[in-house]
This record gives C-alpha cells, structure tokens and sequence, in this order.
C-alpha cells in the first residue's frame, strides 16, 4: 500500500470524496474561530490601530499563494515523470485557487497599505514579486485553456510549471535588486528575532490552519470534477464513435 | 546546425520574411513616446533607457510566433525534428536565428534611437552592451514559449501573456545596467547578472523548448 495507489483516479475519487464535505465545515470551523478570536478578541496594536486585523487574511493567503505554486510545481513533476492523470489534474485544479489566494493577499495589502503606508500600491519587492506571481498563474491557466488535447495541454503546462518556477524565483531575487523595500520583512518565521506577540501569533496560526485547510477541500473537490469531466469527455467521444457514419 | 541556421536567415530577409519589421516597431515605439510624455528633453532623458529596453523588448516579441508557426504550416517543422540533428540543437538553432535576425538589429539601432530620447552619451556603451546581452536570452525565452503555443489557434496572444511575465529579471537587469550608465554609477553588478541569466537561458532552456516541441509533434 503506497501513495501511488491514489493514482487509480476511481481509488482518489472513492476515497477523497467522502472527506471533502469534511474538510470544508472544518476549514469554516477553523476559520471562524480564528477570524473571530482575531478580530474581537486581541488588543489593537500600540502603532497600527485595528487595522492590523488584516493580517488574519493577508498573511495565510500570502502562504497559501505561494505554496499553491509549489504543489503545482511536484505535481507538474509527478507527472512529467511517473505519467498520473490524477497528478496533473490536480496541478490544474490548484492554479485558480492560488491565483485568488494571490489576488486577496495583494487586494488584503492595498486595502492595509491605504492608511498605514498611505498607498494603495508601492512598487515594494515583496509587492511586486506577488504581482508577477499573479502573472504567471494566469499565463499557466490560459495554456491549459488553449490547448485542447489533455495529455498534450498536461505536458505543455507542466514543462511551462517547471521554468516557470525557475523565473519566479529569479523575478523574486531580481526585484529585490531593483527596489528598496516598503514592506516589513518575515516577522513569523521561527528563527527571528523580533516576532509578533503571541496574542497576534495564536489566531494568526488557527486562520493559517483554516486556510490550509480550505486549500485541500477545495483542490481536492477540483481535482474531482476534473476527473468526472475527463470521463465525460471520454464517454462522449466513444458514443461518437459507436455512432453509425452517415454520409 | 549551421545549414538550418542558414536556411531561417535567408527566409527571414527575403521577401515576405518579416524581416526589419521588428525595427521598424522598435522605430514606432520610440518615436510614439515623446508625443505620450511630452517633448521635454530632461524627462525624456530619464527614461531613455527604460523605454528603449521595453520597446526592445516588445519588438523581439512581436516576430516570436513566426519561429515555429511557418515551419508547422508547411509540414517542415516534423522533418526538421526527425533530421539527424538533435531537437535540442534545432532550438538553439532557431533562437540564434532569431536573434540575428530581430535582436543584432535592435542592438544596432538602439543608439540612434537613443539621440531621438536625448539619452546621455556616456550612456550608450552600457545600453549597448546590456542590449547584446539581454537579447539574446530574449529570443531564447521566446524561442521556449513559442514551442509551446506553436499550432494553436489564438496562440500569438497567449505567446506574450506566457513569455512577457519570464522577460521580467532580464528587463530589470538590462535597463538597470542602462540607467546606472547613464547616471555615470558603475553598472558591473546587472551587467554580469545580466550576462548570467543569458547563459543560464543559453544552457537549460534549449531543453525545455525541445521537450515542448516533442509534445506538440507527438
């Protein structure tokens, strides 16, 4: 029994299926709680007012953005090696929910950006890598629209995933090379220094879970209507065939 | 190699081939900007070197869906994948072919160009070489991108929303590399970037276009 066996898309279907509803009353759930506990229960920040409730979307949506891309990235590699249909289904299934997540991370920005750094935009590294992040999901998206031969749109977009990867990562180091930056730097990760207060830390983490969350019900529901489209298509098409040509 | 190398150039500069409409592109572009910010010869020197590194790159872009697009109408694209060649090597051979024919051109132009948007003379060294350098990893991007769109209808328009987002480190570092010469700041730093990112396309991308070209040959 390995991971590989879910690649029976009937095995995946039966087997996820059941959890998505699950999975999306947790992630509200979840999502409740943390949003909630955020917005009433934790003091305003001394310099930021009530403004800095906005982290509880901005920053899961920001992560989840961008690990949306790297689960994109192994899937992409999943199958471009080991050739699961199920694999580059759900890298297709992913990309949309990572461009809106990108899409709320930067509107969640703007929106905190107006009254504390008194601008909509600034044309901050941080920022401006998430913009191009944007980009590339919409350029991905619109290969996997154009081309109408699964295996063959499978491929493309994957090969397009993987360089994909390699100049996101470039675009990121070069724009920091650009601009000087408006934006704080990492004040989550574990080994900093100055880390915000644990009474921001503790629902800040439930609405990261409730995102993660949301994530897999979400993908995983896609990936299952992809894989129900694909049968149809494929059911179709055998009709068509079974079909006496007339002349 | 050099036999299809040869084969694109003349087909690019012989009639029909499009060729020298991307420097007349790079030419329009040029001359539009002035009527859009104003005759201002301070303003315009300014951004010479941004605006010349976009339309630069907006002209390679325009000729990038004929790399691919007219061998795959006549049928000549399968023949050339099942020559002795490898397909890796027909990829670099089109982008080279590319490049002389679109970015060579650009390159040569662009100081001209420059006296039209009042660029500093002590800039156009460093516009010219950043531009030698960038170039050529624009036509191998491009060359990628059109691998991978090539037989689809609609596909010139998706060809830039795909190839536009992956010209954003070059275009940083080459029109960095133009302004800090035009500001007499030493540009050294975005130029090896630049040259890095150039070889780094040269090296790995050929690959990746030759795995897309298997694809839409399959």
């Amino acid at each position: 029994m390995s991971i590989w066996s879910y690649a029976n898309p009937r095995k995946f279907l039966d087997t996820t299926a059941p959890w998505v509803p699950w999975l999306m009353w947790l992630s509200a759930a979840v999502l409740a709680v943390g949003l909630v506990w955020g917005f009433f229960f934790t003091p305003e920040a001394e310099r930021f007012g009530s403004s800095v409730k906005i982290i509880y979307l901005h920053v899961p949506s920001a992560l989840m953005a961008i690990n949306a891309w790297l689960m994109m990235l192994v899937a992409s590699l999943i199958w471009l090696i080991r050739r699961h249909h199920v694999s580059a289904l759900a890298a297709r299934a992913a990309a949309p929910v990572g461009m809106v997540m990108t899409l709320i991370a930067l509107v969640t920005g703007a929106i905190w950006g107006q009254p504390m750094w008194g601008t909509w935009w600034a044309w901050d590294p941080r920022l401006t890598a998430f913009l191009i992040l944007f980009l590339f999901y919409l350029g991905y998206i619109a290969l996997w629209a154009a081309i109408p031969d699964p295996d063959s749109a499978a491929d493309l977009t994957s090969v397009l995933c993987l360089v994909g990867s390699v100049f996101a990562i470039l675009s990121r180091y070069a724009v920091n090379f650009w601009n000087q930056g408006l934006h704080q730097g990492a004040s989550l990760s574990l080994d900093s220094q100055e880390n915000v207060a644990d009474v921001f830390w503790l629902p800040l983490l439930v609405c990261m879970a409730g995102f993660v969350l949301l994530f897999f019900a979400l993908v995983l529901l896609r990936t299952g209507t992809e894989i129900r489209a694909r049968r149809i298509s494929a059911l179709r098409a055998r009709a068509r065939r079974a079909e006496p040509v007339r002349a | 190699m050099r036999a299809l190398l040869a084969r694109d150039l003349r087909l690019a500069v012989r009639a029909g081939g499009g060729f020298g409409l991307g420097l007349a592109f790079f030419l329009i572009v040029v001359v539009l900007v002035p009527f859009g910010v104003g005759p201002e010869a301070a303003i315009l020197a300014r951004i010479a070197p941004g605006i010349l590194w976009v339309a630069a790159l907006l002209a390679a872009l325009l000729s990038l869906d004929r790399i691919f697009a007219l061998d795959h109408e006549d049928g000549s694209l399968p023949l050339l994948a099942t020559a002795p060649l490898p397909l890796e090597m027909l990829a670099l051979a089109k982008a080279a072919a590319h490049w002389l024919t679109t970015g060579l051109p650009l390159v040569v132009a662009a100081p001209v160009l420059g006296v039209l948007l009042h660029l500093p003379g002590q800039a156009m060294p460093w516009l010219l070489v950043s531009l030698a350098l960038g170039t050529p990893a624009l036509s191998l991007i491009g060359t990628f991108g059109a691998a991978l769109t090539v037989g689809l209808r609609r596909g010139g328009l998706l060809l830039s929303l795909i190839v536009l987002p992956l010209y954003v480190p070059v275009l940083i570092f080459g029109a960095e590399a133009a302004r800090r010469g035009a500001e007499g700041v030493p540009a050294q730093t975005p130029l090896l970037l630049l040259a890095g990112i150039g070889l780094g396309c040269a090296a790995l991308l050929p690959f990746a276009t030759a795995a897309a070209l298997r694809v839409t040959l399959r």
